[in-house]
């Protein structure tokens, strides 16, 4: 029979879309049940108006996650306590897609969309990350205009950051430059400065959104928050 | 008013509620579902000092309102805003009939705007100029997210509602509130994107948009449209209480806003009964970066600067009368900066 630690290590490569943690992390799995190659998850969020898109993502991205687990046949994962709790567990374990789980209320192609808007938003935070520490290392700007890949010392912000870079399709090979807009376009050296600008703002709103999320996950089920450190 | 060190604030809450979620006034599991939402975020966000109980916040009464807000809550001013959802309770959450009551009895402390629907297209027109004669509003709060049968929730440059912005133009009413929710069509979008926003800014210059809540959970969209359109305004309502729970989070957010949108263009706004203004305007006036390398090139936040925040700006927009003694400290100050040919990256 699969082990529960072999599903949770499937689950926690579920990321919230929005977030861009693992739903592990966030919490959000709130029970797991196995019984001979059948698993069943449920999953809880933040607010029952958590916006219905993203909640259907993180369904549909733990089922394939599940069913991935070898010696797992089948999976049910249940969304709770969410106003379209029905719709998107329905849409999801009968397999209808989002548009079939919300007739008529969708337009153009499924959510591939919406979730390529926020790779690319999380692939100019992971960015920011990385050339933040990187600043704090010594490096200047200028350096980090010029430099290619193969140039950048390993870190832990460095993969996550190429991580994102291979699933937007960006070349990652060794000569290609460290910085580059979502599009892969390199950005010309006179403007790094002001891009990496504006990628804090990224960085702050998405680091804010999950702490928000944290906090009221923690007071709608009764859990014990991590406090946020005070200067 | 409050005062703290010799400076004087002159205050304006630009965003608040005098809401009924009673159990006899909620009509079905989404009423339910929505109040026990606010509540989270007030028990998340609050000093337990301050935090109610759910059975208070679903109705709190004139007294509790008066008294939070004018008696230990040092505010000049208030600008009611209406939020219907008439979908989920009987009378509606927070109506302008209902807010309108206060301005009634109390009218030095009490601005109410009303708000329209476009989906109720010719007819909304005719509501609107009738709320607008009745009422008298120089605003309007618009929800779009709001429930309306089948749909849920619409865009600001949707057709009608250009018709509604051009009616408001027609009329003069200048500031135009938006606030937006978890949904809206099409529902595999993105329902908290603020395109719309810049697009019908574009449109109406001489409108002021007031974004509520800076755009959150998208700050970094919000501060794209703010260094594009002059006429984009940040309202605070639940970015403020960060200021207790979260107080880096807190401190990154202003940092951000007045590096990109500047000191001229936010407005404190407590979201009462989310959060009481009183602990809001004190903490906010006590209010220092964190003294770390993070915060380091952030330009420090002057008396002058917490001034326009706390009142002067909404005072601006509203022709609300400021009396000397609170006016700006030194005249023309100005070190907010606003970031000269930003590049969007995302």
């Amino acid at each position: 029979m699969p082990t529960r630690k072999a599903v949770l290590d499937a689950l926690s490569g579920v990321r919230d879309p929005e977030l861009d943690e693992p739903i592990t992390d966030l919490d959000f799995v709130s029970d797991l049940e196995i019984e001979a190659s059948a698993a069943f998850v449920r999953l809880r969020l933040p607010t029952y108006f958590c916006a219905p898109n993203f909640a259907y993502l993180m369904v549909a991205d733990a089922k394939a996650a599940v069913l991935s687990v070898a010696g797992i046949e089948q999976a049910r994962i249940v969304l709770d306590d969410h106003y379209a709790s029905e719709e998107i567990n329905g849409g999801v374990n009968e397999q209808r897609g989002f548009d079939g789980a919300f007739p008529d209320k969708t337009e153009g192609g499924d959510l591939e969309e919406l979730r390529t808007t926020f790779r690319r938003k999380s692939f100019v935070s992971r960015q920011e990350q990385l050339c933040r520490a990187m600043l704090a290392d010594g490096f200047t700007p200028l350096d980090l205009s010029g430099m290619s890949l193969e140039e950048v010392p390993p870190s832990k912000e460095f993969e996550t950051y190429l991580e994102r870079r291979a699933e937007l399709g960006l070349e990652i090979g060794p000569e290609e430059p460290l910085i580059v807009d979502p599009d892969g376009n390199r950005v010309p050296k006179d403007a790094v400065v002001q891009h990496l600008r504006f990628a804090r703002t990224v960085r702050v709103s998405i680091e804010g959104n999950a702490s928000l999320c944290r906090g009221l996950l923690a007071t709608r089920y009764g859990i014990q928050e991590k406090k946020e450190a005070t200067a | 008013m409050y005062e703290k060190d010799g400076e004087k604030y002159f205050v304006v809450d630009e965003h608040l509620h005098f809401w009924d979620a009673s159990p006899e006034n909620t009509t079905n599991k989404y009423g339910e579902g929505f109040i026990k939402c606010f509540y989270d975020y007030h028990a998340n966000l609050s000093p337990d000092e301050y935090t109610w109980t759910f059975e208070k916040y679903r109705k709190y009464t004139e007294e509790d309102i008066m008294h939070d807000l004018f008696e230990v809550g040092h505010v000049d001013k208030a600008i009611l805003q209406s939020t219907y959802l008439t979908d989920f309770y009987d009378n509606g959450f927070n109506t302008i009939e209902r807010n309108h009551t206060l301005v009634e009895k109390y009218p030095d402390k009490f601005l109410s705007n009303f708000g329209w629907d476009p989906r109720n297209e010719e007819k909304g027109l005719e509501m609107l100029e009738r709320d607008f004669e009745k009422y008298g509003s120089k605003g309007v709060k618009l929800y779009t997210a709001e429930w309306k049968g089948e749909s849920h929730g619409w865009k600001l440059d949707d057709p009608w509602s250009l018709k509604h912005l051009e009616k408001c133009q027609e009329l003069g009413i200048k500031n135009v509130h938006i606030h937006k929710g978890p949904t809206i069509w099409p529902l595999n979008r993105d329902a908290f994107d603020v395109a719309d926003v810049d697009r019908t800014a574009t449109l109406f210059p001489d409108l002021n948009f007031v974004v509520e809540h800076v755009g959150l959970p998208r700050l970094e969209d919000f501060c794209w449209i703010g260094t594009q359109e002059p006429n984009v305004y940040g309202g605070l309502a639940v970015a403020m209480p960060f200021i207790h729970a979260k107080p880096r989070y807190f401190a990154q957010i202003i940092g951000e806003l007045l590096y990109w949108i500047g000191e001229d263009r936010l407005m404190f706004a407590s979201d009462y009964a989310l959060w009481q203004p009183g602990w809001l305007v004190e903490k906010f006036v006590d209010f220092q970066y964190p003294d770390d390398a993070e915060f380091d090139d952030y330009a420090e936040i002057t008396p002058d600067i917490k001034r326009k925040i706390l009142g002067l700006n909404a005072a601006k927009l509203y022709d609300i009368e400021v009396p000397e003694e609170l006016q700006l400290a030194t005249a023309g100050s100005t070190t907010g900066q606003i970031a000269a040919d930003p590049v969007s990256p995302a």
